[in-house]
This record gives C-alpha cells, sequence and structure tokens, in this order.
C-alpha cells in the first residue's frame, strides 16, 4: 500500500523524523481553518495524490495567508493530475529552504536486502538525477539483520558527500527513517527533499511511504486505517471484504481461478480468445487461493456476477490445495441462491485434485447456464464467444 | 538423478499438526515421499497416524525441535505449514539446526521477515525454497510441498516456476513426456532459491534434458535468469511469461507480481528471453508444444 503524503508525513511524525507541521484538509474551509491552526502565516497548499509530478500539474501552491490558503485549496481540489482526482490537499507549514537533499531506503529485490539511497543533490526527480548524474548519488546496500546503525548512517552521509558539519544531524535523522522502515514494515521510505533549512535544522519535507501488504495483515491492524477506501472500486472493496484477490479491469468475460500465476496466465489466454471473437477481454482478475471451500468459490462467483460488464464467466481451476467437487459446489450454491437472477452463462475447466467428483457434481446438476470445458485453451475460447454472443 | 530432492529425501513437517499441514502430510506420503516426522513445541511427544501410498498407517512422531527431529531420524528436507506470523522464527529454527533444505509453503509472510532468514542463512548449510511456494517434486520419487503428485511422472523436462497452479498446468500439458524435478520458487519480492539457482542444478543434472521456465510479471529475476541462460546454460530452454494483461499498478495477487510504469512488464521480459534463444510460449499450451518440439530434435 501507497500512502498519501500526509500519511507518510504523520507517520514519520509518530517515529521522531522532523517534519514541518501539516494539516489535511478536503474542503476549502477546512484548509483555510488548518492554515490558522498552523499560525496563520505562509503555508504550501499541496495536492495529495500517489503520483508524481504534482509540482508541475499546478498541484502545488503558496498562500500568504489563510484566505489565499483557501482559495488555492479551492483551485486544487477536484483537480484532475495524470488521472487521479484530488479529493485532499495538506496545509503545510511553509519553510525557508537553503538546502535540499535526497534520502531512500527500500527493498532491493534483485539482492534481496535493503538499499539506501543518498544524495546532496535532492529536489528533483530521482529517477531523472540517477540518469544524469549518477555520480551525486549514493547507492549503499543495507543488510537486514544489522540495519542502519550509527556506523552504515555514517557510511551513507560520507558516499553522499555530506559537508562536516552536516554529517552527524543527517546521519540522526536517517537512522529515524531507518525506524519508520523496521516499525511500519515498509518496502519503501523516501524523502525528497530532505531540506537544510534557514536555522540550520534538518527536515523530511516530502515523504513517500509504501507499506507492505502481508505485514500490515500480520502486524500492523492500524495500517487498516492508512487505506483510501473511497478509492477503491466498489466490487474490489466487497471482494476485499470477503478475503478474496480481486482487481477490476475492464473487458467482458469475468474471470475465476487458484492461484495467482494460472489467473494471469488465463486472463492472457482469454484476450488471445478474444481476438476471435469480437475483441472480448477479460473483465477482472479474480484469485480464490489456495484450499478455497464453496462458501468461497460462492463469493467469488457473487462479486463477478454483479459486475454488470460481465457478459460471460471462466472458471479455470487446477485443484492443489484446493479441490475441484468444493469448487464445483461452490458454484452450485451460488447459482441455487441467485436462481432466476443469474442470466450470465459460465464455463468451467476443473483439473487436479478431486477433479472426477467436481465434474460429476456439475453434470449431475445440469445447470442450463454452466458449460463443462476440457482443457484450458477450449474454455477460453467458450467463454469468449460466450462473451461476443 | 533430480535436483535438490530425490527417493532417499527424509523430510520433516514444521507445522505437522495445523490442518495444513495434517493434509498435506498425507498427500505427500501418498506420493510415497518418506515423511518421517514433524515438529510442534507444543505437542512434542505425541504422534500423527496417516496412510502411506500403499494405504498402510504410518505413525509420526511429533518433536519439540527441529534439531531434535533431525537427530532422532536423519531428515534432511523440512517443509513448512507455519502460520506466516511465526514463519519466521520457524525458518531461523532449521537453519540454525542445519536443515540442509528447507521448503517455506506459507503465503503472507512479511517480506521484512523473509529478507531477514535470506541474510540470516547466507554462510550456513540451508538452502530456502519459498515462502509462498508449491514447493519441490521429483515425480516418482519424492514431493516436499504441495503439487499434486498425479499429474504427471518421471521425465526428461525440469520446471521452474514462480507460480504454483502454473506448474500444474504445465505438468499437465506435458504429462506425456514427464518431469525431471518441477520446483515452484514462489511469487514472493524476496525468495529463497531463484530462477538462476534452479537453472544452475538443472544444467548440471544429468537426467534433465531440456527446461521450462515460467516467470510473471513484476521485478528483472526473468531478465537476470536471460543473462545467466546465455552464459551459463547449454541445454534447451523454452519460457512462459504470465501477466501481458495486467495492468500498471496492479498486483496480481501474489506480492512480486506488479507492473511499475515500464518495469517488470511481461512483454519485457518475454523479449529479454527470446534475445538470449528461449523460445517463449504465448501460452501455456503453446509453451508446451514448443518444448515438444525441442524434445523431438534432441
Amino acid at each position: 500500500m501507497d500512502l498519501f503524503e500526509y500519511q507518510a508525513r504523520d507517520i514519520f511524525e509518530k517515529h521522531g523524523v522532523p517534519v514541518l507541521g501539516g494539516v489535511v484538509a478536503t474542503t476549502p474551509e477546512e484548509a483555510r481553518a488548518g492554515a490558522e491552526k498552523l499560525g496563520g502565516g505562509t503555508v504550501v497548499v499541496k495536492a495529495q495524490v500517489k503520483t508524481g509530478g504534482r509540482g508541475k500539474a499546478g498541484g502545488v501552491k503558496l498562500a500568504h495567508s489563510p484566505a489565499e490558503a483557501e482559495e488555492k485549496a479551492g483551485e486544487i481540489l477536484g483537480m484532475d493530475i495524470k488521472g487521479h482526482t484530488v479529493h485532499r490537499v495538506m496545509i503545510a507549514q511553509g519553510a525557508k529552504i537553503a538546502e535540499e537533499f535526497y534520502f531512500s531506503v527500500l527493498l532491493d529485490r534483485a539482492n534481496r536486502n535493503y538499499l539506501a539511497m543518498c544524495s546532496v543533490e535532492g529536489g528533483m526527480e530521482i529517477e531523472q538525477l540517477a540518469v544524469e548524474r549518477p555520480e551525486a548519488l549514493a547507492r549503499v546496500a543495507v543488510d537486514p539483520i544489522v540495519g542502519i546503525d550509527a556506523d552504515k548512517a555514517r557510511e551513507i552521509v560520507d558516499a553522499a558527500n555530506f559537508a562536516e558539519d552536516l554529517k552527524a544531524p543527517v546521519a540522526d535523522v536517517i537512522q529515524k527513517l531507518w525506524t519508520v522502515f523496521t516499525a511500519e514494515d515498509a518496502t519503501l521510505v523516501e524523502v525528497n527533499p530532505l531540506v537544510r533549512t534557514e536555522d540550520g535544522s534538518i527536515v523530511a519535507l516530502d515523504g513517500k511511504v509504501s507499506l507492505d501488504d502481508n505485514a500490515s495483515e500480520v502486524r500492523h491492524p492500524d495500517h487498516e486505517a492508512l487505506e483510501d477506501k473511497a478509492a477503491a472500486d466498489p466490487l474490489e472493496a466487497k471482494a476485499k471484504e470477503n478475503g478474496l484477490n480481486y482487481v477490476k479491469l475492464d473487458g467482458e468475460v469475468g474471470i475465476i481461478g487458484n492461484g495467482a500465476g494460472l489467473v494471469m496466465s488465463t486472463l492472457d489466454v482469454v484476450a488471445y480468445a478474444g481476438e476471435e471473437h469480437g475483441g472480448v477481454k477479460p473483465a477482472n482478475f479474480l484469485d480464490i487461493g489456495g484450499g478455497a471451500n464453496a462458501q468461497v468459490m460462492a463469493n467469488g462467483l457473487d462479486v463477478i456476477l454483479n459486475d454488470p460488464q460481465v457478459k460471460s464467466v471462466f472458471v479455470n481451476v487446477f485443484g492443489g490445495i484446493t479441490a475441484c467437487d468444493e469448487v464445483a459446489k461452490g458454484i452450485v450454491g451460488a447459482l441455487e441462491i441467485l436462481g432466476d437472477e443469474a442470466t450470465k452463462p459460465l464455463v468451467v475447466r476443473l483439473d487436479g485434485n478431486n477433479v472426477d467428483l467436481g465434474r460429476a457434481i456439475l453434470r449431475e446438476a445440469n445447470h442450463p447456464l454452466v458449460t463443462l470445458a476440457e482443457t484450458m485453451d477450449g474454455g477460453a475460447a467458450k467463454a469468449a464467444e460466450l462473451a461476443h454472443l | 538423478m533430480s535436483i535438490y530432492l530425490n527417493k532417499d529425501s527424509k523430510i520433516i513437517v514444521q507445522g505437522i499438526t495445523g490442518g495444513m499441514g495434517a493434509k498435506h502430510t498425507a498427500l505427500m506420503l501418498d506420493s510415497g515421499a518418506q515423511i518421517v516426522g514433524g515438529v510442534n513445541a507444543r505437542k512434542a511427544g505425541t504422534t500423527v497416524t496417516h496412510k502411506d501410498h500403499e494405504g498402510n498407517d504410518v505413525t509420526l512422531p511429533v518433536f519439540g525441535t527441529v534439531k531434535e527431529a533431525m537427530a532422532e531420524t536423519g531428515a534432511n528436507v523440512s517443509v513448512l505449514f507455519v502460520p506466516p506470523a511465526f514463519t519466521k522464527d520457524a525458518a531461523i529454527e532449521a537453519v540454525d539446526a542445519e536443515m540442509p533444505l528447507i521448503v517455506v509453503i506459507t503465503e503472507g509472510v512479511p517480506v521484512q521477515d523473509s529478507a531477514e532468514v535470506f541474510a540470516y542463512l547466507q554462510g550456513k548449510k540451508t538452502r530456502m525454497i519459498g515462502p509462498n511456494c508449491p514447493g519441490i517434486i521429483t515425480p516418482g520419487e519424492s514431493l516436499a510441498g504441495i503439487t499434486p503428485h498425479t499429474i504427471t511422472g518421471k521425465g526428461p523436462i525440469g520446471l521452474v516456476s514462480k507460480s504454483g497452479t502454473l506448474t500444474y498446468q504445465m505438468m499437465y500439458e506435458l504429462k506425456d513426456l514427464g518431469f525431471s524435478t518441477a520446483i515452484g520458487i514462489g511469487g514472493d519480492p524476496v525468495i529463497g532459491t531463484t530462477h538462476i539457482d534452479a537453472l544452475e542444478a538443472f544444467e548440471n543434472d544429468p537426467e534433465t534434458h531440456a527446461i521450462v521456465m515460467i516467470g510473471e510479471i513484476g521485478g528483472d529475476a526473468e531478465e537476470r535468469a536471460a543473462a545467466y541462460i546465455k552464459e551459463h546454460v547449454t541445454k534447451p530452454v523454452v519460457g512462459y511469461v504470465a501477466g501481458f494483461t495486467a495492468p500498471e499498478g496492479k498486483t496480481m495477487g501474489h506480492a512480486g507480481a506488479i507492473v511499475s510504469g515500464s518495469a517488470g512488464t511481461a512483454q519485457a521480459k518475454k523479449e529479454a528471453l527470446e534475445a538470449v534463444g528461449v523460445k517463449v510460449g504465448k501460452t501455456p499450451s503453446e509453451t508446451a508444444e514448443l518444448m515438444r518440439e525441442i524434445l523431438k530434435s534432441l
């Protein structure tokens, strides 16, 4: 889960990282109140969107009074920045910036450890800095067991060539950012810019934090409150409530399968089959997971049949942990509950664990909407054909 | 021959008394694998009973620690069915006991835990497969994981895949030919055994004549595997990548399966593999056809 800037700011503050005052607002009036709360002086009104380039898009504006903050917030709220509608702004205390730096620590998938990146040339997009001035970006590997201790923090500020008098205070902030990374189970903590203000303090002015969803599930119940539930697609939200792994897409063929890889592959095979049938495409990704029982299967079917875009459904299950008879029971049960409301054709391909039982259950039910397919390719073609009728 | 797992492998199950552990202990026994015991500190001294592949009762001891289980049974493989919150500790216990191979089936392990375990086992005697994987099967010999053992038998193909169910699908597509070993390495961002590790092992395994490599969107493991194939693999490799239709920025089930900007797309992976002479199928069935043609020409 990627956090908004204001959420990152709050998390930084919680772990002792120096930040400036910031208040989130969803209306111009709240923005005015926020600016007053911050002392009534100069503030920055910043669009809260989970994408870069908001400054260029006009999503960051200076305001010299609470009245001006209200006005600027009115301009920014509702803006579209790269397809993201601005629903919130952060009113941030103004700062007198003397210098801008860059710091991040992230999961390094290739090396299976962490990577700290740091530069005395902050402010610009880091991808740009990495390409244009790679020598200005220090990259220091971080051992997951040792972490960023005092020595490692020193190594990082040395590598980035900070001025001697800045090394100790910046290293101190870096260690606090490492605390954020581990305490919150992040996969990315980025500060751009990290600044030195005119009065000499080191402050994290803008932060980007990505949290590990697995860890949030296992040991951070408080992270649920950070989810942007309003932004989620209503079907995605419903699926999530039922513990289903669902992503809404744009096509007509509903897909249910078990295991992320097979479901992704099923989407591809359906898209290829769709080329022969009027260009129909997969309507969603839905993984019922390993060991799904009849209820999970029925819940999955319920989500997909409620998608008005769906014209046909392809159920593609290769049972490993999952038993095909449970899948078949789920299909039959869901269709029974829906009764006459069920109108969309289902193509079902089952293989693996208890396949004979599963197929027998479907044959016996003999539901007019259900077609059994022998192979994945055959099922995909049939489902695409039915979606195109 | 095979890789990592064979008929002499002696397997224990960490989490043998849990629901998933019990179910898959039974299925592993049914495949003919030598399951010799399990671990659960709170149930040490008890036993569990399942049927073996001939239908006879097998009573397995439950030990308090991995170390004890190894000393008593000579186990050299541990399969972990431990809830994600406890997976790190269970894995580290196995590493400390110098278990040669641990297969972590558990889904949903925090990635910082996986990174910590991986760092911990550097320079130690343990290889980790997973987490979030189906495990490994050497058909006709042994099974350490959850892959159905009934799909197909022994044969000349080595298979390495991030995904469990795609492994099953591909084994099914090539069931007439069979497999030396099929290994599911898992779909998480940090895993113990990579495509490259498996490619190296298959290259050195005389019974493996050709290799199927299955990848998916996210990260650059397939690109790195392509570079490795170019330098080090002489056996024919056929590739498949899932997720051509995956949109940017959406995690497709596996924590690691996400397209970020132009990075991690299926197209880029396909191109990287094709650039080093790997034939890449558009679908599992087409990939199987490519493999069939290659084996005919060998």
